[in-house]
């Protein structure tokens, strides 16, 4: 069965972000290199994305005529996806556990985190009611 | 889904693929270079036989290049190891020529199959395992069919294949006091597959209906080895299921069920193979579960119209099914079945034992058939909520829009009323 584990964010998360040192950063980029790789590995991988800065996302939608509406202001409180990972295990309790492991990914001073992971299934193509 | 007909090269392969790979096993006595050996062998002859013409004797043709693929491997593997005893013995084997060891065993495919289902490997592994091993399906294809990167799929045959090695499962049948149970597994992995390709012939990934063909194949190549009735069974209900599967989805892919399917478009042909080899097995006794369920589908498959069901022998069997497996899936069915015979209520009353059962993982289905069963007897606006509670759980894109559609055609039907 598929999931999509979706790791969000705060907007002070992500501005925090940018003042992490040298060494968290490359502790949190070893990590989630090592994480997609045990993915890959496992024989669980489908897909993964990592998103740009919540700054460079738009708001779209469609004006009287049909036309794009664009806006870009966000409010503080909003969780904004920072990235996604789709895998293909036998059982939620599987991804819950792999969503676990990359929520406490070493965040500032080696520190395990604990981000936010949604896990959700992905609807299949089954189609199979038994009626 | 294209006819197999019209790719002879392809079918032949997969015919081919467990004769060339037991041979290979048993020379070079490992399995897991063995089996990615003959795998190149069957892509290099996808490529080749097209242009090149299949050669006089394709059997001999793909061990000699998987042979050869061996010996690569072989002495890949002594310059790693520097191990000079092993070279001289590997040497030797290299030398003897392709037909020392071409004999065929009448039980390759079993061998395999046993080997590639065992109970030590996760159901996705052995799957993966048996479609490559046994079926000679390519990594490729498999991981299309499964939806995920080929990669994905490489490595999770790579595991399989490390779990075999690890565990020790020698290349051999299993022995007699193993074999009853071992046999049930591979006949799970079987109906696993098969039902991986039928539930999903909905929807835009039509190939995977290719799955249940290959599944078909792989129990018939049990069926005609070995004798029990339970593999009889499991072919029986494999094709009377699948016999319905060209009136099961509408031309957008959507669900249609066994009450509205269009009954010209089942295969009559399936379904009278499928009574043939049930009729042969039921008398014998020591009916099992797949037997049961076959018999259940071919009482389905004998109604012209869904008005003629003959219901009470649906429940009948399920009485029996139920007596052997408390599975929630068959309880479910059984209180369609009642509902049938005895009325709306009664079901409904057996499915009141199935809320609180944690084995239910498929939540979704519970809620569809208690709307299905308010909704005959006459409880619309109860109907409606659970048709709704459903789809809300409803693990795939075809069954959410079908109970969807169930909810918003009773809820214009009863407001509809509603002013009379």
């Amino acid at each position: 069965m598929k999931f999509i584990l979706m790791m969000t964010a705060k907007k002070a998360d992500w501005d925090e972000y940018t003042k992490w040192s040298k060494g968290d950063l490359e502790r949190n980029v070893a990590f989630m290199r090592a994480f997609s790789k045990e993915l890959k590995d496992s024989g669980v991988f489908v897909a993964t994305e990592g998103l740009a800065w919540p700054g460079e996302a738009k708001m779209v939608h469609a004006g009287k005529n049909g036309e794009p509406i664009t806006d870009g202001v966000f409010p503080e409180s909003k969780e904004f996806l920072a990235g996604y990972w789709i895998i293909d295990v036998e059982s939620p309790e599987q991804a819950y556990k792999i969503a676990a492991r990359v929520s406490a990914a070493p965040g500032p001073g080696g520190k395990s985190g604990s981000l936010p992971v949604e896990v959700r299934p992905v609807l299949g193509s089954h189609a199979d009611l038994g009626l | 889904m294209s006819d197999p007909s019209d790719r002879p090269i392809e079918h032949l392969l997969r015919e081919l693929a467990p004769q060339v790979l037991s041979p290979v096993v048993r020379r070079f006595r490992d399995f897991a270079a063995a089996e990615d050996a003959v795998q190149e062998a069957l892509i290099a002859a996808t490529a080749q036989w097209p242009r090149e013409g299949v050669p006089a004797n394709p059997r001999a043709w793909l061990i000699q290049v998987a042979s050869r693929r061996m010996a690569d491997h072989i002495r890949s593997e002594v310059a790693r190891r520097h191990r000079e005893q092993v070279a001289a013995e590997e040497t030797e084997r290299l030398a003897l020529p392709v037909d020392a060891f071409t004999e065929t065993g009448e039980d390759d495919a079993l061998v395999l199959l046993f080997m590639c289902c065992h109970p030590a490997l996760t159901p996705a592994s052995a799957i993966a395992l048996t479609l490559r091993a046994v079926g000679g399906l390519t990594t490729a294809e498999i991981a299309n069919a499964f939806l995920v990167p080929e990669a994905t799929m490489a490595q999770r045959i790579t595991r399989a294949k490390q779990s075999i090695k690890e565990s020790g499962i020698p290349f051999q049948l299993p022995t007699a006091e193993d074999r009853a149970q071992r046999l049930r597994a591979v006949l799970h992995v079987l109906y696993l597959i098969f039902n991986e390709g039928y539930a999903s012939s909905a929807g835009p990934h039509l190939r995977r209906a290719d799955l249940s063909d290959e599944a078909i194949r792989l129990t018939r190549i049990v069926y005609h080895r070995q004798s029990d009735n339970e593999v009889a069974g499991l072919l029986a209900l494999m094709l009377l299921t699948d016999a319905r599967r060209a009136a099961r989805t509408g031309p957008d892919g959507e669900l249609i069920p066994l009450a509205q399917q269009n009954r010209t478009l089942w295969d009559r042909q399936q379904i009278a193979e499928g009574i043939a080899l049930l009729s042969a097995v039921l008398p014998k006794g020591s009916v099992g579960p797949y037997q049961l369920q076959a018999a259940i589908a071919a009482v389905h498959d004998e109604a012209a119209r869904a008005e003629d069901t003959d219901w009470s022998q649906i429940l009948a069997l399920y009485d029996l099914l139920k007596r052997m497996s408390d599975n929630p899936m068959i309880l479910l069915n059984h209180a369609i079945a009642a509902a049938m015979v005895h009325g709306p209520r009664k079901g409904l009353e057996l499915l009141g034992a199935l809320d609180s059962d944690p084995r239910l993982a498929e939540r979704h289905r519970l809620e569809a058939v208690r709307a299905h069963l308010l909704e005959m007897a006459g409880e619309h606006e109860a109907a409606i909520t659970h048709y709704r509670s459903a789809a809300s759980r409803a693990p795939s894109i075809p069954e959410r829009n079908y109970l969807m559609l169930q909810a918003a055609r009773l809820s214009e039907s009863t407001d509809h009323k509603a002013p009379d």
